[in-house]
């Protein structure tokens, strides 16, 4: 094999044929392999299901997902760089409570959060109930309407940039704050010419999640009635029981999403984001006083009680229910359920943010083009449905046990049966496939900010690569590091087909259990896992942000 | 203040003791692994299944194995996931049993040659030939009926009478109904088809969009939605009403069984089959000869269905909702026509 004899080389010191820039090449192959499968359905396209569907209801597909898109990252954009900046560099009551608050609407399943909505503020619910008791007359909206879906998804997306936007301005460096101060620029003007095009990248690549997770998503747009094409693959594979005209559909979509992705990158590409840091405290926190501090206030409860509180709000009023009739057998049952989640969720965590870390830096070791691209094809799988990524996933694990017991059989004769299919491990690198681009899209963001000015100044000191990575690229990247496991954490807490299909025979999650339940439309059934997944991921969030901000 | 050093310590720390403990976990076989490995004559019997109907399965498999000793393991998940499943693990599946709810999904599962036939008496026995495949692959173990629903102070029953009829304009803005999406809505379209041919029904449902029906993606919020009094007549399955019954029986809805005056309500089935590779094949037939027989009324009652067994009473909550004649159309059709079912609604523009 060429890698042993390119380690051989290494060993030898001759250095003719280096290794290290193909292991980022042999991760993304890894990773987009699965994908790959699913976009391949588009060499032997189903014509007359196209036709159909364009005929019928591809355009108002299109259309609904151009809308859902464009509200979105309009929506997720505004509340998530806006609560960024506002808890980065002012200082207000409720600040610090509120700086990791404002990260748990995540953790809210969307689905969850589109059916506790629609429940809210339907006909039927309690809202428009009490405006006819009481005779009121007030109008509601219609909540199943692009604007609901739009909403909600908006509530439940835009911590991904939040979370990367605060990563963005906390790897900023005070003395340029200071700087521009004394030359007499206002609040404003720093933070439209200063904080955010420095941090453009972190936001970037919030935003670009937030548009990819609402572009697959199927399940929270039903509630809506409000199909995309998402909704469409799933129609087309569920409905038309046609899974290759769905793949089809489903590799359009990445390709659509690569497309945006890369037209991103390439406008940011011939402009520059290097900052120095190094020990320098951060950009300063303004104290906002009286009713600028009391606005900042209530702006941070209002999104918070909108995205967070109400549908905490609604769950724990359905769970009190179901608590009433809990045996002491189901708390042993939920203990079970969330020690598999979280030792699910941090294992993904972990895999997805190292293989980042290991893919970037060595991609950008010799400024390898080849690896540079390979790599950001490793974000496409984001934008497909993970139940259609879960298919190409499977059929890819399968080949390999087939492969396995076919090599087994015939040198050992004997039949080792299925080892990556329905295991644990086929489940985790299932996770990689699918979350990959969250670990890789915080990772990338924060390197792309180190100067090569501290880099260049760390090796003329003498510092080996190594070195140079854990003393000062690490730690100036810690932030967008913290940012990425964060998600990828609660990503995979929530995470449901891939899961739902790839684990080990009674292997449960909370996320599983949610599903059965919502699944069956047994709603208040699914407070208590849904509460539990929340109370699951509080800990980790928590800690992570301590860790970050400590460092600050 | 923590400087960086220590900062980077911590998360190393936490990293490797993540790390190891979630190594741990993934490498320590579970407790049901290592009983599979040492499965001799002797260990206890297993049988191992793929369900897509998981509401209330778990009392049910419990029974089972207090009956017989045999062991139920069990995997959730999707209907079409889980066929995925099976078709990618082929011969090396562990499943030996494939629960689905929907005929369509039972079809396409016969279909894909993932379902072996199964030559039992007691099967043929238990199980009216309409609710089970020909080649006996898969066999309906329960029925749920999607019928009318109304609310009785807006509506008398003598105004309804049948699905068709749900098309008059008088109707207009008075229907909730399910969207397209769901297999609900796919399998009653399918009905329609097998009744009157794709352009009959095709006018039918456009008679029902005509009608600019409310669409709700949950059974549960219809009937609330028609409690509420949005709208005055729905259609949804017969349990959900039933469930909601069992918690509030002063709840204004009322059932109304379609289509009595010509072929029936529409039926709809959730069954099971044994996959083609099962490695426990015959402790599987006996669950499933067991599900047809001294299980029915455990498996039906829990979700409010009717049994498939004509011998096996029904709940008693759902027994008040009153005889009714069900549509006999082979469960199988329900699968053959779904594509075009799918492809028409589309066409008629129900969304």
């Amino acid at each position: 094999m060429s890698s042993s004899e390119a380690t051989k080389g290494v060993r030898r010191g001759k250095r003719r044929f280096d290794v290290l820039p193909l292991l980022p090449v042999l991760i993304a192959g890894l990773t987009v392999l699965p994908v790959a499968v699913v976009v391949s359905a588009l060499f032997t396209p189903s014509p007359e299901v196209w036709l159909h569907l364009w005929r019928t209801i591809l355009p108002d597909m299109l259309t609904n997902t151009v809308l859902l898109l464009a509200g979105v990252g309009t929506g997720t954009l505004l509340l998530g760089v806006g609560l960024a900046w506002l808890t980065t560099t002012c200082d207000f009551p409720g600040r610090r409570s509120f700086t990791w608050l404002l990260v748990l609407p995540m953790a809210v399943p969307a689905y969850i959060m589109g059916f506790i909505y629609t429940a809210i503020f339907d006909f039927a619910g309690p809202v428009q109930t009490l405006i006819r008791e009481l005779g009121l007359g007030i109008a509601v909206p219609q909540i199943r309407s692009p604007a609901g879906a739009i909403l909600v998804m908006t509530l439940v997306l835009y911590p991904y940039v939040y979370l990367l936007a605060r990563a963005g301005f906390e790897e900023q460096s005070g003395t340029a704050f200071e700087a521009a101060r004394s030359l007499g620029a206002g609040r404003s003007r720093l933070f439209f010419r200063l904080a955010l095009p420095l941090a453009r990248p972190s936001i970037a690549a919030g935003v670009a999640l937030a548009l990819m997770e609402a572009l697959a998503d199927f399940a929270t747009v039903r509630h809506f009635n409000f199909p995309t094409m998402s909704d469409g693959i799933l129609r087309v594979w569920h409905g038309l029981m046609d899974l290759q005209a769905a793949s089809e559909m489903a590799g359009l979509l990445a390709i659509f999403a690569l497309v945006l992705l890369l037209a991103e990158k390439r406008s940011r590409s011939r402009r520059a984001y290097h900052q120095s840091k190094g020990r320098r405290p951060g950009i300063p926190a303004q104290r906002l006083s009286g009713w600028r501090g009391i606005a900042a206030t209530a702006l941070c409860s209002v999104v918070l009680i909108a995205a967070f509180g109400l549908p905490l709000a609604q769950l724990i009023h359905w769970a009190t229910r179901e608590l009433a009739v809990l045996t002491p057998g189901t708390f042993a049952v939920y203990a079970r359920l969330a020690a598999n989640s979280l030792t699910l969720s941090a294992a993904a965590a972990l895999l997805t943010v190292a293989l980042a870390l290991l893919m970037i830096s060595l991609s950008r070791l010799k400024g390898s083009r080849v690896s540079g691209y390979a790599t950001r094809l490793v974000t496409i799988g984001y934008s497909i449905p993970g139940a259609v990524i879960a298919v190409g996933i499977l059929i890819l694990l399968a080949a390999i046990d087939r492969a396995a017991n076919t090599l087994a059989v015939s040198w050992l004769n004997v039949t080792p049966g299925l080892i990556l299919t329905g295991s644990l491990v086929g489940l985790i690198y299932a996770y990689g496939v699918r979350f990959m681009a969250v670990a890789y899209s915080g990772v990338e963001s924060s390197m792309d900010k180190i100067s090569p000015n501290t880099v260049l100044a760390g090796r003329a000191l003498g510092a080996r690569p190594l070195r140079l990575t854990l003393k000062i690229k690490l730690p100036l990247m810690l932030p967008g590091i913290i940012a990425a496991a964060i998600l990828v954490f609660v990503d995979v807490m929530k995470e449901l087909p891939i899961t739902v299909v790839l684990r080990p025979m009674g292997y449960d999650t909370l996320a599983v259990w949610v599903w059965q339940m919502s699944s069956e439309s047994l709603w208040t059934a699914t407070a208590l896992p849904a509460l539990a997944i929340v109370l699951a991921g509080l800990l980790p969030i928590r800690l992570l942000l301590r860790i970050g901000t400590a460092h600050r | 203040m923590m400087n960086r050093k220590s900062a980077i310590m911590i998360v190393a720390a936490a990293s490797v003791a993540v790390a190891a403990f979630a190594i741990g976990r993934l490498y320590a076989p579970e407790p049901q692994e290592r009983a599979e490995e040492a499965q001799t004559p002797d260990t206890p019997q297993i049988v191992n299944i793929y369900t897509s109907r998981h509401y209330g399965v778990e009392p049910v498999f419990d029974s089972f194995t207090e009956a017989t000793g045999i062991e139920v393991r069990f995997t959730t998940g999707t209907d079409a996931l889980l066929r995925e499943r099976l078709k990618a693990e082929g011969a090396n599946t562990p499943a030996d049993m494939y629960i689905a709810v929907d005929a369509g999904n039972l079809w396409l599962a016969a279909q894909d040659g993932l379902l072996a036939e199964v030559d039992s008496p007691t099967l043929q026995e238990n199980i009216p030939a309409e609710l089970r495949d020909q080649e006996n692959r898969w066999f309906g173990l329960t029925q749920r009926v999607r019928t009318l629903m109304y609310h009785p102070d807006r509506v008398s029953p003598e105004e309804l009478s049948t699905y068709e009829a749900l098309a008059d304009p008088q109707w207009r803005g008075r229907l909730i109904m399910r969207p397209s999406t769901h297999a609900y809505t796919q399998s009653l379209a399918s009905s329609l088809i097998a009744a009157h041919g794709p352009a009959d029904a095709r006018e039918i449902i456009q008679g029902w969009v005509a009608n600019e029906p409310v669409l709700i993606d949950s059974d549960t919020q219809i009937l609330e939605a028609l409690a509420a009094g949005q709208a005055d007549v729905a259609i949804t399955n017969h349990y959900y009403l039933g469930r909601i019954l069992q918690d509030n029986p002063e709840f204004p809805v009322r059932i109304f069984w379609a289509n009595q005056e010509d072929r029936g309500s529409h039926v709809n089935i959730s069954g099971a089959g044994i996959t083609a590779h099962a490695p426990n094949r015959d402790n599987a037939v006996k669950l499933l000869e067991w599900l047809s027989g001294p299980g029915q009324e455990m498996f039906a009652s829990t979700n409010h269905e009717f049994p498939a067994n004509p011998g096996v009473a029904p709940h008693p909550i759902i027994a008040e909702f009153g005889q009714f004649s069900a549509d006999p159309l082979d469960k199988a059709e329900l699968g053959r026509l779904q594509a075009d079912a799918v492809k028409m609604l589309d066409e008629a523009g129900y969304r």
